[in-house]
């Protein structure tokens, strides 16, 4: 399996957020990020938002290229500036913090 | 000493050497084949190095190949620190080595739980790509405090080991310590390798010591002792390593001091081989006798090795100039190398490593260390007082002859054997000041000589620009004479035996005059009593004859005048009595 999108509900003009999550195929810390990330971005981001699920084990060159050491890792990729999150994203303050809501 | 001996031929491990001279030895073989080897130590110990030398030995000796993980300092870092051991590391670090940053941000944010499968494998991937053996982990403590919760540390710990197990690898893992290795917060990590190697950094009034120990090593024996340890232009290495007992061949040659006079007192001069203390206060012409040795050296032709601990190369040569030593000729010839090392410079142990390279490339057969004695006071307070010493065995073990100068006031017991320099030395000079009458000379000793016979005497030691002598010492009046005095002395001493002879000369001429007096008197004496002798013959003679005459008178004139016999005839009557009638009496 490559990559998985969200369904992606364009609307032109306003500022998308775009999210790129590492993931280790299922494991635990790797499925429940996947869990989290859903959760929060449409609970908090409607629908203007788009996250990218990269699974390592199958694509293991994309672990290098993109500088991936732990995982998961989620890469907040825009708005700029490009960010990083370590973690099952359990603590959703840290991750709100990032993303730029509260 | 501590030696673990838990092993059983069945049982053999496989072992890979690290190139690391020494830690080699002391395990027997270097690290387990396959297994894990944790190094833990304080910052800047050199568990990068230790980590990254085994790396490199397995690329550049074994044809291996190996993966690097940098999880604290960045590969480029590692990679220019380690210019200086000349590995070739921009080559392998394309072919048979993999660096890997993975070093994780320090503003990363962090929420939930993560954990390592992704890295495992990634690194998997490359190491079926490279068929590699080999891997390190550096900085694991960067992702443990991250994790920032014990029991996801075991997990990931656990994941890590079964991984490696897995794949066959040899692994070592760094892991930066902040206080004592047995604090429990490390020890999980400890239990689940198989070796355990603490590196370790003291600094003690500004100079840096580095001490390695192994701690654990399942199934196999090893050396447990802390060991120094220095970084030369290989790499690292274990400077206290050395066999106990000194392997060297003893030779019966002789080689000059420098000084025909000293050799002279020497018995032929140094033996070949040996260790010369020359000891004494400042300004005693200690360098200047280590110069004449290595001048005498390479007018032999032999290669010859000046270090300076105090004065540069260029200060030491003309200094020498001006008694007529000429060293530039020498070192043009390529020769003579001077060397010289500031002692407060690296470490102890780093400056002799970096020693031990350049007699191993020089290959000189002489050597000078000026002044060895500059290291004491460092070295006395910790464990590395020996390391002078250990290098002199290392240049004894090669058949170097070496020249120590050393700063000593006087011949006290405790200063000479403080650096215990006095002990291994096999000849002890020792050169002192007099003052006298306003003046300072240098009187030059030899205290001991191991295996030769050598004058118990002082001499006073001439320094010229003609060049450097000894000459005889005066004593007069149970005083030492030297230079002025002695020059003064001399001249009223042959000045008084010049008056003497003078004297005995005049003497023996009024005595020999006295004598021809004596003999001639005695001869005029002699002649006179010849006279009178002759005169008293004469004498004697008449008065007999006379006598003689007189009883022929008497007795005649009786018979011619029929008187009686009466004997008794006045000689006078008879002398009165003048013939009367003519008859002829006489």
């Amino acid at each position: 399996m490559a990559t998985r999108s969200s369904r992606p509900k364009a609307r032109a003009g306003t500022a998308r957020l775009r999210l790129r999550l590492y993931v280790a195929g299922t494991a635990p810390n790797s499925l429940r990020a996947v869990q989290n990330a859903e959760a929060i971005c449409s609970e908090h981001f409607a629908s203007r938002y788009e996250i990218e699920i990269v699974d390592l084990l199958q694509h293991p060159g994309r672990a290098l290229a993109d500088g991936i050491i732990v995982t998961p890792t989620l890469l907040k990729v825009l708005p700029s500036p490009v960010q990083r999150i370590i973690g099952d994203l359990s603590d959703r303050n840290q991750v709100l913090l990032v993303l730029g809501r509260r | 000493m501590h030696t673990s001996t838990a092993r059983s031929p069945r049982h053999a491990m496989t072992k890979v050497l690290t190139g690391i001279e020494g830690f080699d030895q002391i395990t027997e073989g270097g690290l387990p084949s396959g297994r894990t080897t944790l190094v833990m130590g304080g910052p800047g110990c050199g568990k990068t190095v230790l980590a990254l030398q085994a790396l490199v030995t397995g690329a550049r000796r074994r044809k291996e190949a190996g993966i690097f993980v940098a999880l604290e300092e960045s590969t480029s870092h590692i990679l220019s620190n380690a210019t200086a051991f000349g590995w070739e590391l921009p080559a392998l670090a394309k072919s048979r080595l993999f660096f890997l940053d993975a070093q994780l941000s320090p503003d990363i944010v962090k929420s939930g739980e993560f954990d390592l499968i992704g890295l495992l494998t990634v690194l998997e991937a490359r190491v079926r790509l490279m068929n590699a053996k080999y891997i390190v982990f550096d900085g694991i403590d960067v992702l443990l405090s991250l994790l920032d919760d014990p029991v996801a540390e075991r997990r990931e710990l656990y994941r890590i080991r079964d991984w490696l197990s897995q794949m066959g690898l040899t692994a070592i893992i760094t892991q930066k310590v902040g206080g004592i290795e047995a604090d429990d917060r490390y020890s999980f990590l400890q239990f689940m390798v198989h070796c355990v190697i603490v590196l370790r950094h003291q600094v003690v009034d500004g100079s840096a010591f580095r001490n390695l120990r192994v701690i654990k090593y399942r199934g196999s024996g090893f050396l447990g002792d802390e060991f120094p340890i220095s970084l030369t232009t290989n790499g690292m290495q274990l400077t206290n390593w050395g066999p106990t007992e000194l392997k060297y061949a003893v030779t019966d040659e002789r080689i000059s001091s420098g000084i025909a006079r000293l050799d002279h007192m020497l018995s032929g001069g140094h033996h070949r081989g040996s260790n010369v203390l020359i000891s004494g206060a400042p300004g005693t012409a200690k360098s200047t006798l280590a110069g004449l040795f290595v001048a005498a050296a390479c007018q032999r032709g032999e290669r010859a090795l000046y270090v300076s601990f105090d004065e540069g190369a260029a200060q030491i040569v003309r200094n020498l100039r001006s008694v007529g030593v000429r060293l530039a000729p020498h070192l043009k010839s390529g020769l003579l190398q001077m060397y010289s090392a500031r002692t407060r410079r690296p470490n102890i142990e780093d400056q002799f490593g970096a020693l031990r390279a350049k007699v191993r490339a020089h290959q000189p057969r002489c050597v000078v260390i000026d002044p060895l004695s500059s290291l004491s006071p460092t070295l006395m307070r910790l464990g590395s007082a020996d390391a002078p010493l250990r290098f002199l065995d290392f240049l004894k073990g090669e058949g170097i002859t070496v020249v120590n100068t050393s700063l000593l006031e006087g011949l006290g017991t405790d200063e000479a054997t403080a650096t215990g320099m006095s002990t291994t030395a096999d000849t002890w000079i020792h050169v002192s000041y007099t003052v006298q009458d306003g003046e300072r000379n240098r009187a030059l000793t030899i205290v001991k000589a191991r295996g030769t016979s050598h004058s118990n005497q002082v001499r006073e030691l001439v320094l010229s620009d003609q060049g450097v002598t000894l000459t005889d010492v005066f004593v007069a009046q149970g005083k030492m004479l030297m230079g002025v005095a002695r020059w003064q002395w001399e001249q009223e001493d042959q000045a008084a035996r010049e008056r003497i002879r003078v004297d005995a000369e005049h003497k023996r001429l009024l005595l020999q005059l006295a004598q021809a007096e004596a003999a001639a008197r005695l001869l005029v004496i002699q002649t006179e009593m010849e006279a009178r002798s002759a005169e008293m013959a004469v004498l004697a003679d008449a008065t007999g004859s006379a006598s003689k005459l007189q009883r022929t008178d008497r007795a005649t004139l009786r018979k011619l005048r029929h008187a009686d016999e009466d004997s008794r005839i006045e000689i006078t009557a008879a002398n009165d009595r003048a013939p009367k009638n003519g008859n002829p009496l006489v």
